[in-house]
């Protein structure tokens, strides 16, 4: 299991696990998150028993509040990642076993997405139709999906020709049967790399969203919003900066290098190389 | 050739008129313009909303509507903003060239820091300095722009007091955006040139210009480079408009009189026109971009042109 034994792993995965761990237990940890103590205000790290991240302008303790703000972020992240996966599989296997028609449309859609970033994209559907956690998933799913039809388009076109592929057609297996039971697995290696770092992505480009006040309701703690509400006191306060900033830092580089040390187990031929 | 270009063309064109038929559609559905400009108004008539929608182009059917904006694009007319009235061709035009100096000086931050480094990681591959800068790059990669960004006005603004926090006020207030944006665009990019050089230095003529004796900077930098410089440059065209959305996003920090600031005044105060032309313009330069880098290649690699 020498595999395990490498930095990447286990700094990754140690990451990863402490920052879910104490998001998942954020509830009981700090049962008392968002109560609002208007003389604790803006206290500094270390100077008060129960506040060693300091307090913000609410005199809220930011300990508490940045660890409760990894539910959203995670949220986001897994979700939009499933929503983008199961459409984009579904688009990749189609386009690549039967090309034709939905092959084109796919490869256009493509480039339409590469044209337009997604906070451009963004900026105008939040304009429209207003900023929430459904609809920032929604717009990640939709901007997203795009990269892991190609990624599984690619590898279909590669796969479509080969004999186990050959074989099933000729026995009369149904075609929907050979995309799932005989295409599916073969091409999932990749898929799970891409996830890794498309969670971790996402989770960047949701902050930036909250942040810009395009993104989740301000009043729910995430890590965009108290960074949005720090900038305004970076002067004198600059714990309620700070430490949002380095949970985003930490979770986002954890799902990294676990991304990074599974594509050197699964996808060593580097599909998914950035 | 011929037929490539044409297609490529072809292809361009229709990502263009794909991105603004639903700029143009998204925006429409944000309601009657007209009620927005007259609603700060004490009284108003329906004769006056008329009036208001006349003078926009409302009325006409969106096809006329929407082709008058497209064909913006190409008169860089693009109509007046609500707010104030100011031709939107002019608010581009002094926003477009901030967005593209701050884009222009990432990359060059990025290509002066990712060339050398990836290089040197490709060269003691699987040793501590490859190890170290394999994983430098990933920290960078899991920066948030906008969090470094405040970072770097905590630390070199307000504690250290060396550079502007904002606006764009001479060659200074330059180095913390661009440094930001290069910052990260670097740690993407130092893993790409490090992967293409360790793919051209297993090549013969490597070995045959280290076995000239040639010295072994002559070899990286003059055989090596150039012959991993079409990829890269590929890349680096087609990350153009990522780093457009990344500069968009880095200018509400500092401040910055670009793009990014002129869309989210935009949303704020409602102002269609501005946001319709701003995400059209970027679209429509980062389809060229790519159009360009893609010809380019196609001129350089015959490959490219039957695939």
């Amino acid at each position: 299991m020498s595999r395990f034994r490498s930095l990447e792993f286990i700094l990754g995965a140690g990451i990863t696990l402490v920052i879910c761990g104490l998001v998942l237990a954020s509830g009981w940890l700090f049962p008392d998150v968002g109560k609002i103590d208007l003389m604790a205000r803006l206290l500094p790290p270390f100077q008060q028993a129960g506040h060693p991240f300091g307090t913000d302008p609410l005199g809220r303790d930011v300990l508490a509040r940045a660890v409760a703000g990894g539910k959203i972020s995670l949220t986001v992240g897994l979700v939009s990642v499933a929503g983008s996966v199961v459409l984009g599989v579904i688009m990749g296997l189609v386009a690549g076993y039967y090309r034709g028609i939905w092959d084109v449309i796919l490869m256009r859609f493509a480039d339409v997405q590469l044209a337009l970033p997604f906070i451009l994209l963004a900026i105008t559907v939040i304009a429209v139709i207003g900023g929430s956690l459904t609809n920032t998933i929604i717009l990640l799913i939709v901007s997203q999906w795009v990269q892991y039809a190609r990624l599984v388009r690619a590898q279909v076109l590669a796969l479509r020709e080969r004999e186990f592929v050959l074989a099933a057609q000729a026995i009369g297996v149904k075609n929907r049967n050979i995309l799932f039971q005989h295409l599916l697995p073969n091409l999932l290696g990749p898929v799970i790399v891409l996830m890794t770092l498309n969670v971790a992505n996402n989770i960047l480009l949701e902050s930036s969203l909250t942040f810009l006040g395009l993104g989740v309701d301000p009043t729910i703690p995430s890590w965009g919003g108290m960074l949005a509400e720090g900038r305004t006191y970076l002067q004198s306060a600059w714990w309620v900066s700070v430490f949002p900033g380095l949970a985003i830092l930490f979770t986002v580089l954890g799902l990294n290098l676990l991304g990074d040390w599974l594509r050197d187990q699964l996808d060593p031929t580097g599909r998914t190389e950035r | 050739m011929a037929g490539f270009l044409l297609k490529r063309l072809l292809q361009a064109a229709f990502v263009v008129v794909v991105v603004t038929l639903i700029v143009a559609f998204a925006v429409r559905l944000t309601g009657d313009p007209a009620l927005m400009i007259a609603s700060g108004a004490t009284e108003i008539t329906e004769a006056d909303l008329a009036r208001i929608r006349e003078g926009l182009g409302l009325n006409e059917p969106f096809l006329t509507q929407y082709l008058n904006t497209l064909s913006g694009l190409f008169t860089w007319d693009f109509g007046n903003s609500f707010i104030g009235g100011t031709p939107v061709a002019r608010l581009i035009g002094s926003a477009l060239p901030a967005t593209l100096a701050l884009a222009f000086c990432a990359m060059a931050v990025s290509i002066l820091l990712s060339i050398p480094l990836g290089i040197w990681a490709a060269v003691h591959k699987g040793r501590g300095v490859d190890q170290l800068i394999r994983v430098v790059s990933l920290v960078g990669l899991s920066f948030p722009n906008f969090w470094l960004a405040t970072m770097m006005v905590l630390l070199f603004s307000i504690t250290l007091k060396w550079l502007p926090p904002s606006g764009m006020v001479g060659p200074a207030s330059f180095i913390m955006p661009a440094a930001t944006l290069g910052v990260i665009l670097t740690a993407t990019n130092v893993r790409l040139v490090r992967t293409s050089m360790l793919e051209v230095l297993n090549s013969q003529y490597i070995m045959v210009a280290r076995a000239k004796g040639l010295p072994e900077r002559t070899v990286l930098y003059k055989h090596a480079l150039r012959n991993c410089a079409i990829p890269l440059i590929t890349y680096m065209g087609l990350q153009f408009g990522g780093l457009l959305g990344g500069v968009v996003v880095v200018e509400r920090v500092f401040n910055w009189p670009g793009m990014g600031s002129l869309a989210f005044d935009a949303v704020a105060s409602r102002d269609y026109p501005v946001l319709q032309s701003v995400i059209m313009v970027l679209s429509t330069l980062i389809v060229l971009v790519n159009l360009l880098v893609d010809i380019a290649y196609g001129l350089v690699d015959p490959r490219i042109r039957t695939e």
